[in-house]
């Protein structure tokens, strides 16, 4: 991984998850199976919005030559890729999972087609949201760096770029972090990294024009066999009233009473 | 209110209910997208018209929402929302891609007004002039070197204005009395134009003059007027019911010399252009009273689900559940009607009954709706506190501004007639 020169390629590789709408409120289904999903809003993961949004800024700011925006799944899926096609990205990779499969798609299932995309498209850098918000997993960043052997730069607040490295300002537990990382690299984008643009009508318009390939994972030598099965799906305990205490003495009486003292 | 603010505060279970994120029922979004009869239902949206509806959404719910209470009492836009629109490519939806529009049809313009006028009709209204009457106005009939100078700004940064009504001549629109005469290679212009939108914040007027009063309304001729022309003057806002944030100005005409390069069109053909962008203009303002109906009554709906009294939430009560369902039908009809409208302007087909009965009954519509959302929210919808009084406020214009309801319903007689003219 030698240091790019300018006149050299820089595609960006953005993951791009299609979820129920952050918005709508999530139902179980009555089997206990899943959510419901028929019928119900769908959007782009709003990390992955972020994610294209810094992609589409490389590109403004001249670092990267090309964005391309990739999602797994039916063919729905291609819904997000307008969005994102819409924002600014360039082109789409559509991967193309049936329903079925699509219900036990994991995602180390996810890491290894990115990985196996960023060798066939000879990216520079992958960027996703740092985790989707219907599973709040938070693993395809990290797994995808250590399936390509690349650093990572994870929970992303401030991307810069210095040379033929990235300057990468991390939110942790204990604060903010700022890391050197070298290309290509694989980074997961955080919520104060940007406000992601709105889609303009003219490039909405624009993004008619703009294509879509449709891979499947076998193409890519990927096997998505289910590794994971879900056993039950529950709404979390309905949230109890609390008790409003006038005063120290009270509080460890109440505490005692319920035995969380002696 | 960002992006991440709105986003993390949508994740707690506690917000201001009845102002957050409207979430309408589930939309059946991909199935929407995948109709495959070749006979569509009226709702059905190309996939580029469902994104822009979607992006229009989004943008009043994120940016338009948290500033409409102080925009209505304060009786002034936020300059930032203007910024915005045009920076959406809003503001010239239609308008052909060279001239720096969005290229789109007018069925995205109906669906953006209507979007926002879920949020704020004054907004709404912003978006449906510039777009029905002032961009088509100057790409349907303006001259290849007026429609260069003008349209890029238009797109970009310029509010144009509307001036045909006055003091004398509302719904009488042709017996307006400005007069413009010919001055050698220029023309001057006198007189007072009443009630015009947007004037306090426009770069460009168009003004419907006379040139030859002996010929009656075939001597009406419009005019560009740019704005700092001497003798323009605007005067000061009205202080007006509803629709408070949009300044309504009288505008003054006073010896303004204007080169005959700026007449629109041909001479003595004003009144024709007028009402064929009003033909137009009336659908837009259906879709923006669809709009308003709608917001309102789901910000109603909101509180009904919530409001408990005699120990069950309100709705639970038949008689509420018949109220709103009756008007809840109302304003899919009016949507209906609206749309179809649009379409049929869409496909070339003659619109002008549909547009007029589109308008009517958005109208009548809303102003029922927003009546009985008022009553159905109790004594706190009566109050500030709530934003249902404004959704009630703003209503009232619908029926009055571009073409009364009377008018409506002589135009509406007019084709009906018409039509029974042709049968043997």
């Amino acid at each position: 991984m030698g240091v790019l020169g300018p006149k050299m390629a820089f595609r960006v590789l953005v993951g791009c998850k299609r979820v129920i709408d952050y918005a709508v409120k999530v139902r179980v289904k009555p089997d206990k199976t899943g959510v419901v999903t028929d019928g119900v809003k769908h959007s782009l993961n709003p990390f992955d919005e972020i994610a294209i949004e810094e992609a589409v800024r490389l590109k403004e700011k001249k670092i990267a030559t090309e964005i391309v925006a990739v999602s797994c799944g039916p063919p729905k899926c291609q819904e997000v890729l307008r969005t994102a096609l819409a924002m600014g990205a360039d082109r789409g990779i559509h991967i193309e999972v049936p329903d079925e499969e699509y219900a036990s798609l994991q995602p180390i299932h996810v890491s290894k087609i990115l990985a196996k995309l960023a060798a066939q498209e000879e990216a520079s850098m992958i960027i996703v949201g740092k985790q989707a918000i219907d599973d709040d997993c938070n693993q395809t960043a990290q797994m995808t760096a250590a399936f390509l052997d690349w650093p990572q730069a994870t929970f992303a607040s401030k991307i810069e770029k210095t040379n033929g490295d990235l300057l990468v300002t991390r939110e942790v537990d204990g604060g903010l972090e700022t890391i050197k990382v070298k290309l290509p690299a694989v980074l997961s984008t955080d919520l104060r990294l940007n406000e992601p643009r709105y889609a303009t009508l003219p490039n909405i318009m624009k993004a008619k024009k703009k294509k879509i390939d449709k891979k499947k994972p076998a193409d890519l030598g990927v096997d998505i066999t289910q590794h994971v099965e879900v056993l039950k799906v529950e709404e979390p305990p309905v949230r109890q009233a609390g008790v409003i205490i006038e005063n120290a003495e009270q509080l460890v009486s109440k505490l005692r009473e319920a035995g969380h003292i002696q | 209110m960002n992006f991440a603010t709105r986003f993390l505060k949508h994740s707690s279970p506690c917000l201001c209910k009845i102002v957050a994120p409207c979430t309408e029922q589930p939309l059946k979004h991909a199935a929407a997208l995948y109709c495959t009869t070749p006979s569509k239902p009226l709702t059905w949206l190309s996939e580029e018209e469902t994104m822009m509806r979607d992006t229009v959404r989004k943008y009043a719910t994120e940016k338009v929402q948290p500033l409409v209470k102080q925009m209505d009492a304060e009786a002034k836009m936020d300059p930032s929302i203007f910024k915005d629109l045009f920076a959406q490519g809003l503001m010239g939806i239609e308008v052909d891609e060279k001239y720096g529009g969005s290229h789109s049809s007018f069925f995205s313009t109906v669906l953006a007004i209507e979007e926002l006028a879920k949020v704020d009709a004054v907004v709404s209204l912003v978006c449906d002039l510039q777009n029905t009457l002032i961009t088509s106005l100057m790409q349907n009939f303006g001259t290849e070197e007026q429609k260069e100078k003008y349209l890029p700004r238009l797109c970009t940064d310029m509010i144009g204005s509307f001036c045909l009504t006055e003091a004398e001549s509302g719904s009488d629109a042709f017996a307006l009395k400005t007069r413009a005469v010919k001055d050698g290679s220029s023309y001057i212009i006198n007189g007072t134009k009443l009630w015009i939108t947007q004037a306090h914040e426009a770069g460009l007027f168009y003004v419907m003059a006379n040139v030859a009063p002996e010929k009656g309304y075939k001597g009406i001729t419009c005019f560009i007027v740019d704005k700092g022309t001497p003798g323009l003057s605007v005067g000061p806002k009205e202080d007006k019911l509803g629709i408070r944030a949009s300044s309504t100005c009288p505008v003054h005409f006073d010896n303004v010399k204007v080169s005959d390069r700026n007449v629109i069109g041909e001479i003595g053909h004003g009144y024709k252009y007028s009402i064929g962008l009003l033909n137009e203009g009336r659908i837009g303002i259906s879709a923006q009273m669809v709009g308003l109906a709608q917001g309102c009554f789901d910000k109603t709906l909101r509180y009904v689900m919530e409001r408990k009294q005699f120990g069950k939430i309100i709705w639970d009560f038949q008689a509420m559940q018949h109220q709103m369902a009756q008007v809840s039908t109302q304003i899919e009809a009016a949507r209906m009607l609206a749309y179809n409208a649009a379409r049929m302007k869409e496909c070339g087909q003659p619109f002008v009954k549909q547009a007029a009965m589109a308008k009517f009954t958005a109208s009548e519509v809303a102003s029922l709706t927003t009546s009985k959302c008022l009553e159905w929210m109790g004594g706190v919808g009566f109050t500030k506190a709530m934003p249902i009084e404004k959704y009630y406020r703003d209503v009232k214009i619908g029926t009055i501004y571009e073409g009364t309801s009377n008018i409506q319903l002589n135009t509406i007689a007019k084709c009906i007639a018409e039509e029974f003219s042709h049968t043997s």
